[in-house]
């Protein structure tokens, strides 16, 4: 070998090949790939930024103090996570048993409507305990997204309507719907939204605390935060470690061998399309509960439901990877719009994505580097 | 690096080299799948090429034909080094591969299909020309079939002539053929066998690749085997090596052909199937009246060319195809158009014949595959939990007494070769202590030694009590193992044989044989009452 390469060496002939991966690799290499992505779409955000005439350096300096620079940047970053979060979580186990449900957008709205109605109907009346008043919008946020859920599932289920049109369809009658009720029946005042809660009907902030500790003044992280943080646990050991789980792990890896397995596939299609529908419900409940305190379009309809598509698949369905997944898209999501409301900051976060799903393909395959010999 | 590379190649005694393989050597990951493999074809010659599944035999065909590059060695046709980067550069060189999945447009007609992808006819298609041509070259080769059939009017035999006569059409004289016998029926294995002694009569040589120990005596002139990718043997005469000769070639070790079979002692029916109808995939009728019992202690084969309603007939047993009509009961209890959950609950296990689409989930680790039928009960569940502690536990036993050869139990089955896999499968049907059990092809695509411990497998359920079906298209493999055998037809039960212990007779394999191509048992018997006693 050695030999024949350093007659060769003029030439320098080489050859990349591809070859599919035949054996599982190790177990930090996914954690090393996914890094070295991030890192290469920087750099190419980097020639970007310097061709739109700016200094690659500073600006993510800038990112970086804008998203995680000092705790009120790092709550507002949290905040813009939450949603995220759950959305991502109902789109992950949605997808593992390969049920594309692109409507958590529409599950998400319902959601928010669902808790909203607690409080507008009215339900309850003003002045209810916080302690009833926040775990029946929880409820009934999670009641309208798993019926919204539930259409999609059924149709699938019983008469093999695709999910994907269907979900897809769903989230535009969801928009159509919230807009009725706050034109309609719930206006402030003539104006597109709904009157704003009662602080019963907030979620608990951190600002709250300010009092007792100074340090958490004006910060707007709620309890949102932990709600999802919980379900995410509790996500991950539905998949990882119940029956249901393993069923729908089983399904969404071969459904044939499900069959053969017993299990009931039709049953399973409408459960898991309400347990999805039901998770974004969560987030719209949290969104609208514990930022936007009224029931209004614009910033519940923000496509937090079509985000956490993408977060589900960067943190390969895994509950507790969204975690992460989620802060880091609050992140781009709030630093873009501190360089520019628009443009450059979207396509940072575009090149970011392509290059994290790109870097898919070195987990499947080895590129290997041939030394020519001819 | 020392392997044989020095060995003289002086040429051959009578007739020419028209290939030589030098030092071929080919990885995959993880895999040497061909270790500097020396390969040499005579012309005129069926050249046998033997070796177990993985051996590296169809990779090494696979470099002659193009298809794969080699790392290392040399390629030599008439003595002219070759480098061939596409099968098309095979193709003009003369060697041509038939490949064991055919390629061909069902919409089209044969001579459509044998034009696909030449520059001949540039731009007008006189069909009617092009016909007559290819009729001629079927004829000269014994390969009778109609040019203007469409491809999916035709049986799978004839789908391979095609594929030959696609090659032969491109004018090789080189015809490598993966696997041929693998779909066909015994009486068009004769017609495979006369169309290749007719080609290297005109010239031409064949390889013949299989791990079918009997054809390859039968055909080939000369045989090399491969075992893990290096040879151990080059072109030895067939005449003079007997086949336990060549399966240790194969395997390394002897293989025991006749198994250790106590004599059978039925007990109560377990399986009573009573003229069932179903239909396959596409909606047609694939099965028309079927009956047939298997008794507990015993093993039932069912023979039969593959598609004629086997799969359909497991599917309606094991509760994953509807029934039309008739009805199937497990030990008294209706099993037909129930839910599969039904069945395993009620002590049935199935082996289906698609491994990896039907019997496992790929991606999921071997723990996860092996609890697919226990994860309902304890001690796998506990509290609405699943216990991964007693499934990692229950995965390490079957990894240990099956034999399943894996680093650790959390690898994904995608990663497991088609033998490991089949016991993984098997592992987790028997381990769950059957009363009944239908295995189909269990076999199919397995090495010599993967195969004998399958047929260990099944002879120790069939001991233990158990009542077995076993589908399977290997006839020598159903004679060995099963106590009756009922031969499949087009969706009808041709007739029914006892299967006596020791070496089966010619009379019995050929009754069998004309059943499988449709022959009803009483018709036979009454045609042959003249000639058997």
């Amino acid at each position: 070998m050695t030999e024949s390469t350093a007659v060769q060496k003029k030439r320098a002939s080489f050859r990349i090949r591809i070859e599919p991966r035949l054996s599982e690799p190790p177990k930090w290499y996914p954690v090393a790939v996914s890094f070295g992505a991030i890192i290469v779409a920087l750099i190419l955000g980097g020639v970007l930024i310097s061709f739109a005439g700016g200094d690659p350096i500073r600006s993510y300096q800038h990112i970086a103090k804008a998203s995680f620079g000092d705790t009120g940047v790092l709550s507002d970053t949290i905040v813009k996570a939450t949603p995220i979060i759950l959305a991502a979580l109902a789109c992950s186990v949605a997808f593992r048993m390969k049920l594309w449900n692109i409507g958590a957008e529409g599950q998400f709205i319902m959601g928010a409507f669902g808790a909203s109605a607690i409080v507008l109907a009215p339900v309850l009346p003003a002045g209810t305990s916080r302690w009833i008043f926040i775990p029946v919008m929880m409820v009934a946020g999670m009641a309208a997204g798993a019926i919204w859920g539930f259409i999609p599932g059924y149709l699938k289920a019983k008469f093999n309507v695709n999910e994907i049109i269907s979900t897809l369809m769903l989230n535009y009658v969801a928009v159509a719907w919230v807009n009725f009720w706050i034109f309609g029946v719930w206006t402030e005042g003539g104006f597109q939204m709904s009157p704003k809660f009662p602080n019963e009907a907030w979620l608990p902030r951190l600002l709250e605390f300010a009092k007792t500790f100074p340090a958490l003044r004006g910060l707007t992280t709620h309890l949102g935060l932990v709600i999802g943080i919980v379900a995410a646990i509790i996500l991950w050991f539905i998949i990882f470690r119940s029956r249901w789980g393993y069923e729908i792990r089983l399904i969404g890896d071969n459904p044939h061998a499900a069959k053969y397995a017993g299990i009931n596939i039709t049953r399973n299609v409408i459960w898991v399309m309400m347990l999805s529908g039901a998770l974004a419900g969560l987030g719209g409940m949290s969104e609208v509960s514990g930022v936007v305190h009224r029931l209004q379009t614009a910033p519940i309809a923000a496509g937090y439901g079509f985000t956490g598509i993408i977060v589900a698949w960067l943190a390969k369905l895994n509950p507790l990877v969204i975690i992460v997944a989620s802060i880091l898209f609050g992140a781009l999501i709030l630093a873009g719009r501190e360089i520019q409301p628009s443009g450059v900051p979207k396509m940072i976060q575009g090149i970011i994505l392509v290059c994290l799903i790109a870097s898919d393909f070195l987990l499947r395959y080895r590129i290997v580097l041939d030394r020519g010999e001819e | 690096m020392t392997n044989q590379t020095s060995s003289t190649h002086g040429p051959s005694s009578e007739a020419p080299l028209i290939v030589e393989m030098r030092g071929i050597v080919k990885k995959f990951p993880g895999v040497l799948a061909n270790d500097h493999v020396n390969f040499e074809l005579k012309r005129g010659e069926i050249h046998g090429l033997l070796g177990e599944n993985g051996a590296g035999k169809s990779t090494l065909m696979n470099v002659l034909a193009g298809l794969y590059r080699q790392e290392a060695g040399t390629i030599l046709v008439n003595g002219e080094p070759k480098v061939f980067s596409s099968p098309r550069d095979a193709i003009n060189a003369g060697i041509g591969m038939v490949h064991q999945h055919f390629m061909l447009v069902p919409s089209q007609t044969v001579t459509e299909n044998i034009l696909l992808g030449l520059d001949d006819p540039r731009f007008f298609l006189r069909l009617p020309d092009y016909d007559t041509k290819i009729a001629e070259l079927g004829e000269r080769f014994g390969l009778k079939v109609d040019p203007r059939a469409k491809v999916w009017q035709l049986s799978v035999g004839e789908q391979q002539r095609v594929e030959i006569l696609k090659m032969l059409y491109r004018g090789v004289n080189v015809l490598i053929m993966d696997e041929p016998t693998a779909v066909l029926a015994p009486q068009e294995i004769e017609g495979l066998f006369v169309t290749l002694r007719a080609m290297i009569a005109q010239g031409k040589s064949v390889i013949f690749i299989s791990h079918k120990l009997q054809e390859v005596s039968v055909i080939a002139d000369r045989v090399s085997v491969l075992r893990r990718g290096v040879a151990t043997a080059s072109g030895i005469a067939s005449k003079g090596v007997s086949r336990q000769e060549l399966a240790r070639l194969m395997v390394g070790r002897d293989v025991i052909f006749s198994l250790d079979k106590k004599p059978s002692q039925p007990g109560e029916v377990v399986l009573d199937v009573r003229d069932i109808y179903a239909e396959n995939d596409k909606g047609l009728p694939a099965l028309r009246g079927i009956s047939l019992n298997v008794r507990a202690g015993e093993i039932v084969g069912v023979a039969g060319v593959a598609g004629n309603g086997q799969s359909e007939l497991s599917q309606v047993i094991s509760g994953m195809r509807e029934c039309k009509q008739g009805h199937v009961t497990l030990a008294g209890d209706t099993v037909s158009n129930r839910t599969t959950l039904f069945g395993i609950q009620h002590g049935m296990a199935y082996v289906p014949e698609d491994r990896t689409h039907v019997g496992s989930a790929p991606n999921l680790s071997i723990t996860d595959n092996v609890i697919m039928k226990k994860y309902r009960t304890a001690p796998i569940l506990k509290r609405g939990l699943l216990d991964m502690k007693a499934a990692t536990s229950l995965a390490n036993e079957l990894k240990q007494a099956y034999d399943i050869i894996v680093p650790n139990v959390s690898t994904p089955v995608r990663l497991l070769s088609g033998g490991n896999l089949q016991r993984v499968i098997l592992a987790r049907e028997i381990s769950g202590l059957p009363a009944f059990m239908v295995a189909v092809q269990p076999t199919r695509g397995l090495d010599v030694g993967a195969i004998e411990g399958v047929h260990r497998l099944l002879l120790a359920q069939r001991e233990a009590g158990a009542a077995v079906l076993l589908v399977s298209e290997e006839l020598e493999e159903l004679l060995s193992l099963s106590d009756r055998v009922y031969v499949i037809y087009e969706g009808r039960i041709m007739g029914e044989v006892k299967v006596g212990g020791g070496e089966p007779d010619e009379s019995l394999i050929d009754t069998i044989g004309q059943m499988m191509t449709g022959t009803p048992l009483e018709q036979i018997q009454k045609e042959g009452v003249a000639a058997h006693d």
